[in-house]
Order: structure tokens, then C-alpha cells, then sequence
């Protein structure tokens, strides 16, 4: 797998789109500490950056790739391999091509750049972390769409419709059932609706560990209340795993008995 | 070396091929002919393991098809469209593929056969049609594998190319090779074939020498021949293919 991890590797450090994404980062993290000297308020506007801009650029640079590869991935397949290795590879490749893109966007202007007050490399490690599980599972997502999909147009559409579901139209459905059962005990539904969404989990996991209860959230506050800190992090953090996995799994499934 | 046994493929309900049963023993090479549509990528495919049969068994080598992956090291593959990735270099492409199959010992013969030598510090994605080809043949042709699976190799090639294809393919067959090929070229396959398949419909329609073919149809042409069992196996084939054996009105 280590071979096609790295070929994928070096193919996609060299893709331009790898590079905006990267100064992309690069600038708005530089642009919010320049402007306001406070590494915990750049993380934060960070986060609310990242949590709507790394599920679309994982999923339609995920397809992309996939796509393009489709020929490849065809010779690939007809070598001395076991399929799972191909995929998984190309994968990995794709993940730490996008990560290492990321995140460096995000570190290098807190290395390089003399804030008034002291960076807390906790909070940004953390910010790096959500960025990561973000790009493991919505890069799943995009593998398991572009196997499902042989037509890239639906394949797209269908990356587009679940970026557009997780990053507004679940919150907008969330908002609108909590405001038609106001007068119900909502804590365990609340609960269990911020589970099945891995960009409302990201976000609670990050504001816990920050502790920045104002930002919490009627989510965050409830997971706080329900879990304590400790255990809300620890299971925030181990149902976002738990999406890693979903996807992947579909992925196994779907590799193991697709024609190419 | 490869035997096809009671082979279905269906997609949903569409049934590509139907109780195939082939057994490709002797080397030399075998051309596999069909119209379009008739199923000759589905089988190339699923010898390979890309495509997985809705029934039937396929045992390359002695080894079962779905059963293991390593069978794949006797067979060298030239797919029918031939695109890279269009950031790596030719030289690290070849490298890929070395390091999943071992060295090669015969790459740098064949960069020099088919002439892409000044190509290797290129990007594949600057490279014109014909010249990936040639580097397809190139990794395909770079190991010394018994069995040789090519889909379409013409596609694109120019007539010094083209040559140079012909004479490797003519060497391989002497070297004892079984050479399974898909083309529409019927010159090419009547000046180097030993073996013909024939798929209509999903079905082996036809599997002997081209000469048995001839003698079979009555014409000395292998173009003729087949037009003339296309036409024979289906008097209602129209639509798909407007085939004719009567002269043109106004020739």
C-alpha cells in the first residue's frame, strides 16, 4: 500500500489546487491574527471556517480525483494487487495531501507572526485535529460516492446535496424541530440529533476543549451538562471516528464488488 | 493457461455475456472480434478480476480468479484507454509500476522500441494521444509475462508504430506467448491471428482459424467472411450494424 500511497502523494503535491488551498488558509489565518492579536478568537473564526470549507473541498476534490483516476485505477487493479491496497492508498494519499495542505495554511502564520498574546498550541493542535477528522471523513464520503456513481454529474450532485445537507439544511431542520417542541423536555433528542452530524460534532468537540461556554451552543451546553467535560470530549471525539468509519465501510462494500 | 467455464454476466438486466465456455491452452495469438456492444472488454475484464462474473468460474494458470490476485503476475494488461496521472513523470510512472511488479529488466529495450526515451522527464499530462499509447505498450510489454491481454493496442498509433507493434507481436508468438487481443483492424488480425473468437450477443459465436472461418463462409477474405457470418447468424440484424455484401449501386 506504502507504493500507491506514495505515488498519489506525489502526484497531488503537485497539483495546483493543493497550493490554493493551502495559501488560502495561509492568508485568512494570517488576516484574522493580524487583526485580532488573540490566538483563542482566531481559532475560533477559524473553526467556523473549517467546518463549512473542509467538507466541500474534501468532497469535490475527493471526486475529482477519483474521476481522473478512473483509468488508472483500472491498470491499477489488473496488477499483482489485492483491491483494498489500491483504494486504500489512493486514499491515504489523497488525506495527507489535503491535510498536510490545511494545516499548514493554518500553523505557519502562528509560527511566523508575533501576536500580543501567547498561542496555546493545545487549542491550534485541536483546530489541526477537527481539520483532520473533517478531511478523513468527508474524503471517505467522496470515495464512496465516485465508486457508487459512474456518471460524474450525479456523483457531484450527490457530494454537493450532502455537503449542502450537513453544513445548513440539517441545522435549519434541528432549529425548526427544537422550535416546534419548545415545550417538551428536548435534552436526549438533542443529544442524539448532534450525533448524526459530523460538522455539529466537530464543532462541540473543539468549543469543549476551548471552554468557551457562550460559544457552546444549545448542543454543546446540553452535551456539557449530559457528559461532563471529559466524557462529552471522549465521546465527541469517538463518534466522529465512528464516521471516519461509516463511509469507509461502504467503500469496503461497495470496492469488493464493483466491475471496473 | 485460461479456461472460462459456464460464464454469465448480467448488468441489471442487461446480459452481456452468456454461457461462455473457452479453453485457451496452445499460445499464439487469439483475436477476439465482436461488434460493438458484443461483450469483448466484459471478458478481457473479467480474466483480469476487474469485472466479477454473475456466474461461472475463470481459472488463469491453474489459479482461480476470485479466489487470489496473484495469478495477475503472469499477465501484462494494455487497456484500452491509456491516461496517467497528469502530474507524475513518465519515468515515475514506469517506477510505479515497478515497484508493485519488480524490476523490469526489459524497460529501457522497450523505451528505446518504441521510441519515447526523450519523453521521460515529461509530464503525462503534456503528452499527445499517440505518445501515452506508446508508453502504454511500454509498461505492458516490460515484463516477460506467458500471457499478453491487449484491448484495442492500435488505438491511436502512427504507422511507424504501428509496424514496430506488429513485429513485437509476431516475436511473441514465436517466444511462445498466448497473446489475447481485441481490435477492429480485421487486416491486422488476418496477417498475425492463429485463433478467432467471435462474440454476437453475448455468446462464443464462432471459435477456431481464421482459415477454418473462410473455408466455412466460402469467401478468401476475412473481412468478407465475417460480414458474412454476421449476417448469417442474424438476417434481422438490422439497425445495429448496415452491413452489405452487395457491390455500392454506383460502383
Amino acid at each position: 500500500m506504502k507504493k500507491i500511497i506514495v505515488y498519489s502523494l506525489k502526484d497531488l503535491l503537485r497539483s495546483n489546487w493543493i497550493y490554493f488551498y493551502s495559501i488560502f488558509f495561509l492568508l485568512i489565518t494570517s488576516a484574522l491574527a493580524w487583526m485580532s492579536q488573540d490566538p483563542l478568537k482566531v481559532v475560533v473564526s477559524l473553526l467556523n471556517i473549517i467546518l463549512i470549507l473542509v467538507p466541500l473541498v474534501s468532497l469535490l476534490f475527493g471526486l475529482v480525483y477519483i474521476y481522473n483516476m478512473r483509468e488508472f485505477t483500472e491498470l491499477l487493479l489488473a496488477q499483482p494487487l489485492p483491491r483494498m491496497q489500491v483504494f486504500g492508498g489512493q486514499f491515504a494519499g489523497l488525506v495527507i495531501a489535503l491535510a498536510l495542505s490545511c494545516l499548514s495554511g493554518i500553523t505557519i502564520p502562528f509560527l511566523l507572526l508575533r501576536l500580543q498574546h501567547p498561542v496555546e498550541w493545545s487549542q491550534v493542535g485541536m483546530l489541526g485535529g477537527v481539520g483532520l477528522l473533517l478531511t478523513l471523513i468527508f474524503s471517505a464520503m467522496a470515495f464512496f460516492l465516485g465508486l457508487r456513481f459512474e456518471n460524474r454529474i450525479k456523483g457531484f450532485a450527490a457530494g454537493f446535496m450532502i455537503w449542502l445537507f450537513f453544513a445548513v439544511i440539517y441545522d435549519g431542520i434541528f432549529l425548526w424541530l427544537l422550535a416546534i417542541f419548545q415545550n417538551y423536555p428536548l435534552e436526549k433528542f438533542t443529544l442524539a440529533m448532534s450525533w448524526m452530524n459530523p460538522i455539529d460534532l466537530a464543532r462541540t468537540l473543539l468549543l469543549l476543549q476551548l471552554d468557551i461556554s457562550s460559544l457552546l451552543g444549545y448542543t454543546g451546553a446540553v452535551f456539557q451538562h449530559f457528559l461532563g467535560h471529559f466524557w462529552g470530549w471522549v465521546l465527541s471525539s469517538a463518534l466522529l471516528i465512528l464516521w471516519v468509519a461509516l463511509p469507509w465501510w461502504g467503500v469496503r462494500r461497495l470496492a469488493s464488488r464493483k466491475d471496473f | 493457461m485460461i479456461q472460462l467455464n459456464q460464464l454469465y454476466k448480467t448488468y441489471g438486466k442487461l446480459k452481456v455475456l452468456r454461457a461462455i465456455d473457452l479453453e485457451l491452452s496452445k499460445p499464439g495469438v487469439t483475436a477476439i472480434l465482436g461488434p460493438n456492444g458484443s461483450g469483448k472488454s466484459t471478458l478481457i475484464k473479467l480474466i483480469l478480476g476487474l469485472v466479477i462474473p454473475s456466474q461461472g468460474t475463470i481459472t488463469v494458470q491453474g489459479q482461480k480468479v476470485r479466489e487470489s490476485y496473484s495469478y495477475r503476475n503472469s499477465i501484462s494488461y494494455l487497456p484500452q484507454i491509456a491516461r496517467f496521472p497528469e502530474n507524475l513523470k513518465v519515468k515515475e510512472l514506469l517506477q510505479v509500476i515497478e515497484e508493485i511488479r519488480g524490476k523490469s529488466a526489459l524497460r529501457d529495450h522497450f523505451i528505446q522500441y518504441f521510441g519515447v526515451e526523450s519523453y521521460l522527464e515529461n509530464r503525462l499530462g503534456h503528452l499527445s494521444g499517440g505518445t501515452r499509447q506508446k508508453i502504454n505498450l511500454v509498461l505492458t510489454f516490460m515484463y516477460d509475462t506467458p500471457i499478453r491481454i491487449l484491448d484495442e493496442p492500435t488505438a491511436g498509433l502512427d504507422p511507424i508504430a504501428l509496424v514496430a507493434l506488429r513485429n513485437l507481436i509476431e516475436a511473441e508468438r514465436k517466444a511462445e506467448k498466448l497473446i489475447l487481443l481485441t481490435t477492429h483492424i480485421i487486416p491486422l488480425v488476418e496477417s498475425i491471428a492463429d485463433d478467432l473468437i467471435f462474440l454476437l450477443d453475448g455468446t462464443v459465436h464462432f471459435h477456431g482459424a481464421p482459415a477454418e472461418l473462410k473455408q466455412s463462409t466460402k469467401h478468401s477474405g476475412l473481412e468478407e467472411a465475417i460480414a458474412n457470418m454476421m449476417l448469417n447468424a442474424k438476417k434481422d440484424y438490422n439497425g445495429r450494424m448496415s452491413l452489405s455484401l452487395h457491390p455500392a449501386p454506383n460502383s
